[in-house]
Parts: C-alpha cells; sequence; structure tokens
C-alpha cells in the first residue's frame, strides 16, 4: 500500500474548463452581471459577486426517454396505510412523473434551473464593462515609477534551494570534475571488478599478486581524489537571480462635481449617484492608483469626503463656476498635469443663475478642457422636465461639445438609463472616428 | 465491549488501540491500513486490487467530483458546468462532500479528505479501499468492460491528443465534435453484441501507427484524379451487401460514425473514439451502483464492527461509525419526497439480510431462498453474489419479504388513462413478487438507455442515414434534447439524419424527425 500527499499539489486543476463554460454562456453571463449593476449592488460589485444563468445555457443535450402517455410501475417505500386497491390523488404533474424511471430522476443536472458562478472581481468587471474603453487613454497616459516587480536578472552564486538553475549548476560541476581530473565511477567499478576477481584466484600467481598489489594502491588513490574532488562543490552552485525593475503604473484622479443646490431632488442626486458610481469602478479597474475628489457647489464650491457628497443635504442658489474654480484649484495643489490623468463628471439638473453660464463656459473651454483626458456632463432631469426645453448649461455645453470632442454631455431622466447612457459615453470609438476621418 | 483476548483468534487482538481522538496523521493510517487489511483478508477473503491511499483537500475533492470520479480528464466546458454546479451546492452547504471517492483502476486509487476525522479515514479505508475494490475487482461485469490497468494511462493519452488536437485545429473544432459525441455517450456501448472488452494500451499504439502511416503515405498525387463516376443504378442485391458492409443495423452510433461517417477527418474520428471508450469504461458504473455500495457499506460495517470487538477501537470511534452509517443508509419513505431507493440503503440491507438468512433463516427464508438459507457461510455467498450478479439480477435474486416489509414497500400503477394511482401490490404475500419484479427492472440498463440504432444508409443516393427508436410503452425521446442531439448527430455524419420512433409490438411508426448537417 502507498500513502500519497497530494494536499500540496497544484489546484484548480478545472479553472480551464471554468473558464471554458463560462466563455460558452457569455452573453447569459454578461447579462446576469449587469441586471446585477442595475439592480443597485455596484458597491458589493466591486468585491466579486455569484451571478446565476439559466441552465438551458449549459445545457447538455442527450437521448432520453420521457414517460408521456400509457401504463408504468413504481416502486416506493414508507407504506403506511395503503392497502391493495387503494387509490390515490395524482400528485400534480412534476411531481408525478419524477417518481419513475429510476436512471431518468438522478440524471445530472437534471433538476437544475440555474448554474451560480462565484466570479472574482476582475472577472466581474471584465464582463461587465466588457466591451468599453476610456477615451484618449493612450494620449496622455503617464506613467509613474512606484510599483517594483522581480524580473529574471542572471545568475547567483548563491540564493534559495528552489531558485537552482539545475543545468548550470551541472555545466560547472562537469567542467571542474574533468578539470581537476576526477576519477570516474566506472574506472573505479573496473578496478573493484578487476580486484574481486584476483582476490578469487587460487593460488595466485607472483604475477597477479603483483598487479594486485598495484590495483590495491590505484583504488586507494582513486578513491581518495573522488572524495576530495565532491561530485557538485558549492562552488558550482548557480542560482537564478531575480531583481527588482520598477514597473511604470499609471495614476489617475476623478473630479465628481455635483450640483446639490435646491432644485436637485433627491431622486436626481441618486442618479447622479449611480453614475458616478459606474465611473468610479471602471477608472479603478483602468488604473492602479485612483484618486477621487468629490466637490459639491451650490452658490459656492466646495471640496468634501464621500459621504458628505452624497447624504448631506444642502440648499441654495446654482454657481456652476465656482465648481469648476475648486476643481482647478484642487488640481493645481495636488494633482500636476504632468503626473496625473484627469477626469472629470459633473452631474447637474442643469440651472445656473443666468450670470454665471458665460463665465462658467469661458472656465470650462480655456482653462478644464485643456487639462482633462475627458469630460462628462450628465443633466439629471426631474419627472416633469420633459416638457421643459434645453436648460442654459446644456445649450453652452453642447456648443462647446461640438468643438471638443472630449468634453461628452447625455441627459438622463430615469434610474434605468444610467448604464446605458454610460456605455454609449464609453463605447469604443473606433468605427466614429473611422466615420469622421 | 472492551478489549478481550477471547473474541478474536488474531495475533493482533489486545494490541491496543489504533488512536484517540479525531485527529490523524500517516502514522495512524497506516497502522489502520494494517489492522484493517488484517480482517480483511483473513476474516471477509476479500480480494483486491493493490492499494493506493491519496490525501487531498476538499477543493481538491471537487475537482475529483467534476470528472465522475476521474484524476484526470481533457479540458471541456462540461466540466467548468459541473465544477461550478458542485463547488456552489458545497459552498452554501447543500451538499455534504463524500467521504472518499474511489477508481476503479489497478493499482485501486482511494481518495481521502484531509478534513476527516481519524474514525473516517479507517472507514474510508474499509468502505473504499477494501470493500469497493474487491467489488471492482471480482464482479463480472467490470472484468468484461472495463480495464484498470490501464486507465489512467488512456486518460492521460486522450487529455494529451485532444489538447494536440485543439492547437491543430482550434478549440471550436474539437468542441464540437466534442459536444456531438458526448451527446450520443448513451449510444456508444454495444449492449446486445456481446461484451468487447478493449486493450488501452493497445489504443495509444494504434492511434500513434495511424498516424505515422498516414504521413508516410500522404501523396498529393491522388487529390489530382479525376473522380469516378458511381454506378448510376444498384440492384437490391447490392444493398444488402452494403448493410453487411456496414454492420447494420448498428446499435453502437458512435463506433458507427467512427468507421463509416463519409465526411470526418482522423482526428475528429480518433476524438469520437476517445469519447467512446470512455462511456464504456463507465458503463457498468450504473448497472452496479446497488450492490457496490451495499457491499462497501456492508464491508466497512463490518471491519469497524470487528476492530472495536477487538479492542483496535474505542467507543467514541465506535459511535461515531455508527453514526455516520446511519446518516449514509437512510431511507426516505415516498411522503418524505423519496422517489427512489437509497442504493446504499438498500445495498447494505439486502447485504446484511442474505448474511442473516444464511446463518439464522426463518421458515419464510427456507421457502423464498431454498439455495442459500441456513448455509452457514455468509461471507461466501456473498462473495458469490458481487461477483456474479449485477443489481437487476441480484434483486430478482435475493430481494426478501424481511427487507421489502422492512422498507415498507408498495407498488403503484400509473396509467395516464386513469385520473389515480392504483396501489396494485403491497408488501404481504400477494404483493412479494410483483414488487421484487418491478425494483428488478427498475435496475435494468435498458430501463434507462433510449435503444436507438443505425438502420441503414442511403448510400448511392442522398446519403441519408436512418436511425430507429424502439420505444418503450409510449414512452418518446424528450423532444428538445432530442433535437439538439440530432442535430450534432447530422454534423458528424455530414449529410441528413432521419430518426423513427417506433412502437416495439407493433412496429407502428409514432414520430418522425429528421435534421440536416449544417457543415
Amino acid at each position: 500500500m502507498d500513502i500519497i500527499d497530494r494536499r500540496s499539489n497544484p489546484h484548480g486543476k478545472n479553472l480551464e474548463n471554468r473558464r471554458r463554460a463560462l466563455g460558452r454562456a457569455r452573453d447569459a453571463v454578461q447579462k446576469a452581471v449587469r441586471e446585477a449593476v442595475a439592480s443597485g449592488k455596484l458597491r458589493e460589485a466591486g468585491q466579486g459577486n455569484a451571478v446565476s444563468i439559466p441552465a438551458d445555457a449549459l445545457h447538455e443535450p442527450g437521448f432520453h426517454r420521457v414517460f408521456s402517455t400509457g401504463e408504468r410501475h413504481i416502486v416506493l417505500s414508507g407504506n403506511h396505510q395503503f392497502s391493495r386497491g387503494d387509490r390515490l390523488r395524482r400528485p400534480p404533474s412534476g411531481g408525478g412523473s419524477g417518481g419513475g424511471g429510476s436512471g431518468q430522476a438522478s440524471d445530472e443536472g437534471g433538476g437544475e434551473d440555474s448554474y451560480r458562478f462565484l466570479l472574482s472581481r476582475d472577472e466581474f468587471l471584465d464582463l461587465f464593462f466588457g466591451d468599453l474603453e476610456l477615451p484618449d487613454l493612450v494620449k496622455r497616459e503617464i506613467a509613474a515609477t512606484e510599483t517594483t516587480a522581480p524580473s529574471r536578472a542572471g545568475l547567483s552564486n548563491d540564493g534559495s534551494p528552489s531558485q537552482l538553475d539545475m543545468g548550470r549548476t551541472m555545466r560547472y560541476s562537469m567542467a571542474r570534475r574533468i578539470g581537476l581530473g576526477r576519477p570516474k565511477p566506472a574506472e573505479l567499478e573496473e578496478i573493484e571488478a578487476r580486484i574481486a576477481e584476483l582476490e578469487e584466484t587460487r593460488p595466485l600467481s607472483d604475477g597477479d599478486a603483483e598487479e594486485l598489489e598495484t590495483l590495491r594502491a590505484r583504488r586507494g588513490a582513486i578513491r581518495q581524489r573522488m572524495n576530495r574532488i565532491p561530485w557538485v562543490d558549492p562552488v558550482d552552485l548557480r542560482y537564478r537571480r531575480f531583481a527588482p525593475t520598477p514597473k511604470p503604473s499609471t495614476r489617475a484622479v476623478m473630479f465628481c462635481i455635483m450640483d446639490v443646490s435646491g432644485s436637485m431632488t433627491e431622486r436626481m442626486k441618486d442618479l447622479a449617484k449611480q453614475f458616478f458610481l459606474l465611473l468610479h469602478v471602471f477608472l479603478e479597474k483602468r488604473y492602479k492608483t485612483l484618486d477621487v475628489v468629490f466637490i459639491r457647489h451650490a452658490e459656492t464650491a466646495e471640496e468634501v469626503d464621500e459621504e458628505t457628497f452624497f447624504t448631506d443635504p444642502r440648499t441654495g442658489g446654482t454657481v456652476v463656476s465656482t465648481a469648476l474654480a475648486e476643481m482647478l484649484k484642487v488640481q493645481r495643489a495636488r494633482y500636476p498635469v504632468q503626473q496625473w490623468n484627469i477626469y472629470v463628471a459633473q452631474a447637474s439638473d442643469g440651472d445656473n443663475s443666468p450670470s454665471d453660464t458665460p463665465r462658467t463656459a469661458e472656465l470650462l473651454e480655456s482653462e478644464v478642457l485643456p487639462l482633462v483626458q475627458y469630460y462628462a456632463y450628465i443633466e439629471v432631469m426631474g419627472s416633469g422636465a420633459v416638457i421643459r426645453g434645453d436648460t442654459d448649461l446644456w445649450r453652452v455645453y453642447r456648443e462647446i461639445s461640438e468643438r471638443q470632442t472630449h468634453l461628452a454631455i447625455r441627459q438622463v431622466s430615469d434610474r434605468k438609463e444610467i448604464f446605458p447612457v454610460f456605455r454609449e459615453l464609453f463605447a469604443r470609438r473606433t468605427t466614429e472616428q473611422a466615420g469622421r476621418a | 465491549m472492551t478489549a478481550s483476548l477471547t473474541t478474536g483468534a488474531s495475533p493482533q487482538a489486545g494490541k491496543g488501540l489504533l488512536y484517540q481522538g479525531a485527529d490523524w496523521n500517516f502514522h495512524i493510517i497506516r497502522d489502520c491500513y494494517a489492522a484493517i487489511e488484517e480482517i480483511a483478508e483473513k476474516e471477509l477473503g476479500l480480494d483486491v486490487f493493490p492499494n493506493r491511499i491519496e490525501v487531498i483537500t476538499s477543493e481538491q475533492m471537487l475537482d475529483v467530483y467534476t470528472t465522475n470520479g476521474m484524476p484526470l480528464s481533457y479540458n471541456h466546458w462540461s466540466y467548468g458546468k459541473r465544477f461550478a454546479g458542485h463547488e456552489n451546492a458545497y459552498r452554501r452547504g447543500l451538499m455534504g462532500l463524500a467521504y472518499e471517492v474511489v477508481i476503479n483502476s489497478n493499482p485501486c486509487i482511494s481518495y481521502l479528505m484531509e478534513e476527516n476525522s481519524a474514525t473516517m479515514q479507517a472507514l474510508v479505508i474499509a468502505h473504499a479501499a477494501f470493500g469497493h475494490n474487491h467489488f471492482f475487482k471480482n464482479n463480472r461485469l467490470f472484468q468484461e468492460w472495463t480495464d484498470p490497468s490501464q486507465i489512467l494511462n488512456y486518460l492521460e493519452f486522450a487529455r494529451g491528443y485532444i489538447s494536440r488536437c485543439e492547437e491543430t485545429y482550434g478549440q471550436e473544432a474539437v468542441e464540437r465534435v466534442l459536444d456531438a459525441a458526448h451527446a450520443l455517450q448513451g449510444q456508444g456501448v454495444n449492449r446486445h453484441s456481446g461484451s468487447r472488452r478493449i486493450d488501452l494500451r493497445g489504443e495509444q499504439d494504434r492511434a500513434r501507427e495511424r498516424r505515422a502511416y498516414e504521413d508516410q503515405s500522404f501523396n498529393d498525387l491522388w487529390r489530382t484524379l479525376p473522380p469516378v463516376d458511381e454506378p448510376e443504378t444498384v440492384a437490391n442485391g447490392e444493398k444488402s451487401a452494403l448493410r453487411r458492409q456496414f454492420g447494420l443495423p448498428e446499435e453502437n452510433i458512435l463506433y458507427f460514425l467512427e468507421k463509416h461517417a463519409p465526411r470526418l477527418a482522423a482526428w475528429e474520428r480518433e476524438v469520437i473514439r476517445i469519447v467512446r471508450l470512455i462511456a464504456q469504461y463507465f458503463y457498468p458504473q450504473p448497472q452496479l451502483k446497488l450492490m457496490n455500495e451495499g457491499c462497501a457499506t456492508w464491508v466497512h460495517d463490518r471491519i469497524m464492527t470487528r476492530l472495536h470487538e477487538l479492542g483496535r477501537i474505542d467507543d467514541a470511534a465506535y459511535l461515531e461509525t455508527i453514526h455516520s452509517t446511519t446518516n449514509v443508509i437512510t431511507q426516505f419513505g415516498y411522503d418524505q419526497g423519496s422517489t427512489s431507493f437509497n442504493p446504499y440503503a438498500l445495498g447494505f440491507a439486502m447485504m446484511k439480510d442474505i448474511a442473516r438468512i444464511c446463518t439464522d433463516p426463518t421458515e419464510e427464508d427456507r421457502s423464498w431462498s431454498p439455495g442459500i438459507a441456513g448455509n452457514g457461510d455468509p461471507l461466501g455467498t456473498l462473495r458469490h453474489a458481487w461477483a456474479e450478479y449485477r443489481d437487476e439480477s441480484f434483486v430478482l435474486q435475493f430481494l426478501s419479504p424481511q427487507v421489502m416489509r422492512d422498507f415498507r414497500m408498495f407498488r403503484l400503477l400509473d396509467d395516464t388513462r386513469d385520473p389515480y394511482l392504483l396501489v396494485d401490490a403491497i408488501h404481504d404475500e400477494a404483493g412479494y413478487r410483483d414488487i421484487r419484479r418491478t425494483v428488478a427492472a427498475s435496475y435494468d440498463p435498458s430501463a434507462w438507455y433510449a435503444e436507438i440504432e443505425v438502420v441503414e444508409v442511403d448510400f448511392y443516393g442522398d446519403r441519408t442515414l436512418r436511425l430507429e427508436h424502439r420505444t418503450r410503452q409510449g414512452q418518446l425521446l424528450a423532444e428538445n434534447d432530442m433535437k439538439l442531439t440530432l442535430k450534432g448527430l447530422a454534423d458528424l455524419w455530414g449529410y441528413r439524419v432521419v430518426l423513427q420512433e417506433i412502437d416495439s409490438p407493433t412496429g407502428r411508426v409514432l414520430a418522425t424527425h429528421e435534421s440536416v448537417s449544417r457543415v
């Protein structure tokens, strides 16, 4: 009997199979992922998630018989009250047929309605954002050297045993053995065999006796030499060396600007919040380090923390330019444009005090837009807003967006629209650009 | 019941406890194995393949589950699906992992989970490494259908072959063949024409030779030869010659496709062959589940009891054994939602009952089982049953009134014309035989494999392949599955495929389906 401890064997044998199953049901999985997000579980979404996909996406067919008409017998256990001739009400369909073919009932996956896959955070986001990308990512991708990763850097004389380079070590060992003339084991064996042979011989002739003597001496010398020159000497050992090499990583900062004036209802804020969350997760996936700056504004603007940003109510008039000024102030102080990718997402109901609008436009076009990678403006509309015409802010932004492609503006009036709008904003631009060219 | 030198003649007796408490280590496993082996071989007379015991984690156990208990397999999405299913059920606590998985191979590999307690490890060794192992080695069906010494090598070869095909022809192309072939797995065994145990080692050599021959004999000139015109009319005599040539009717659809499908490449035939041979390896398992589990459970119960009698395990360990055995052999009644018999429960009950009939028969037993009643050789009788029967014949031969009463069995007649189910037999003198016949019939493999045969190939026409399904009592094929499977079959065949469902006694055609190749 052998006992083998396999616990330390490589795990995850089925990762490849799992990947294939997910790939096969990709559409279904993607749909499930998006539904999970739409139902407002984005925060958890970032942590990785379980999604259920309908079983038919992964159905394995085969020829199976089903009992539909005719007669059959079923034997069951646990009879406590029946006698021959008793009649039982037929159980509702499904329950009744389940008792039938004993083989059928235990069939693999027969009773499954859906399969649940536990997705890692990366898988989840990959599926979720599948075909989205950041616009103009390449243009100003800025590398900051912050992290290091080990990479091969030649050989060294010492290191951990797991990094031993067998091939090299044995090459050095062989060179040394040849160089120092270590006797070959075969030679020793030959001599020993001859000695054994001579020792067996009786009587021993003088010549043989002499030979035996020389051989014994030779054997002694060989053994000594073999002991003195080891097979593998510490000087032969070569280890693979790894040196930390700096790895460029990208950094981004995201400014979330929200109008919290009296005209923004809770519902509108909620829409804006959804949008910011999506953007946050999306950017987080693309950038190693992502800073988020929350700026809220009414008549004046201020930088706040996340909690306050989303929950603390505030009222007042609306002066949008103050928010842009605040954003510029923070950017200048903390996020130099040479080192950071800058994104801005602004949500507002489109109200602004009329005198401020020109100033906002001026600030946006000449100061903010040249700095940023992408500027997304979301105008959330109240339920009654449909009848209303374009807002001041919308008109001005639209004008600018016609000149500046990295300003994107969209209107949203319902929670359901958030994700489509988001997708629209970040859909791959290749076709569009090709169209323009 | 503490250690007592008088109970056992074994020299092992009185050696003291093998272990105490729940913790185990490799020494304990070795000691337990030695003690169990002594009882299994000397007292029970079991004859087993050499054992190999592997300790694995629960995660690895899930992997093993996924590939039907095989330690390795080729990659396919269906295993990923199964893995997700098991993983989920396990994580959510819906399913406890089995204590063990054992592989019908030589050496016989049993997996122990690291989470098990020392008692459970001993129980699993008794159950798998001796109970199942003895059954694998001695049952005729296993002997005839499987080649335990080569299965692991063959799986290794299959895995390598399929991954090379994926490299050469693309994953999608290979998956297409595998999907279609998997759907036909149930129709990939020669059930009626006698068993053909396949030399799996020879398989690998054959595949290698075939490839080498193809490489050598490849001559591009052949491709440029003008096609020979086929004769326009074919006499009926030639048709029957054709039938002979194709070996029709043929129940093994995978075999037929592998040999005769006109448009398959050599590697596609080999992939189909791999699926077919693996399906054949698994073919005996479902037909022997009841006996196999009954045998293993009876053996472990017996061995653990002996260990306790000999004072090798303490009372706590013995209670744990009883507790887990009881869990395994629970049979729920119909009113608790059970629709079939738990193979552990019924198998164990029948084994115990046979032993009882041999040693301590009642009058009833003497009239029902005159062959074995009171023969005084329970072990010999059981070993004979384990070797010579399969579930169906075993139930027909050995299911005794006692067991039927214990299980409180009753039989229902389900006639779809009636609005009710009729109880037409219960566990009484008049019903025993009916019940036994029906239980046995439910273990007949033809009750769950659809009988489908290739009956005709229109070779000189449009190459339509005709198949027949001989239905049982109006049981047609499940429609959606049938359509998908037929589509895959048509893709492999390369031309039109027609499947007729035929009422066996009258020969009336109940339904006709067809599918056209998409390739």
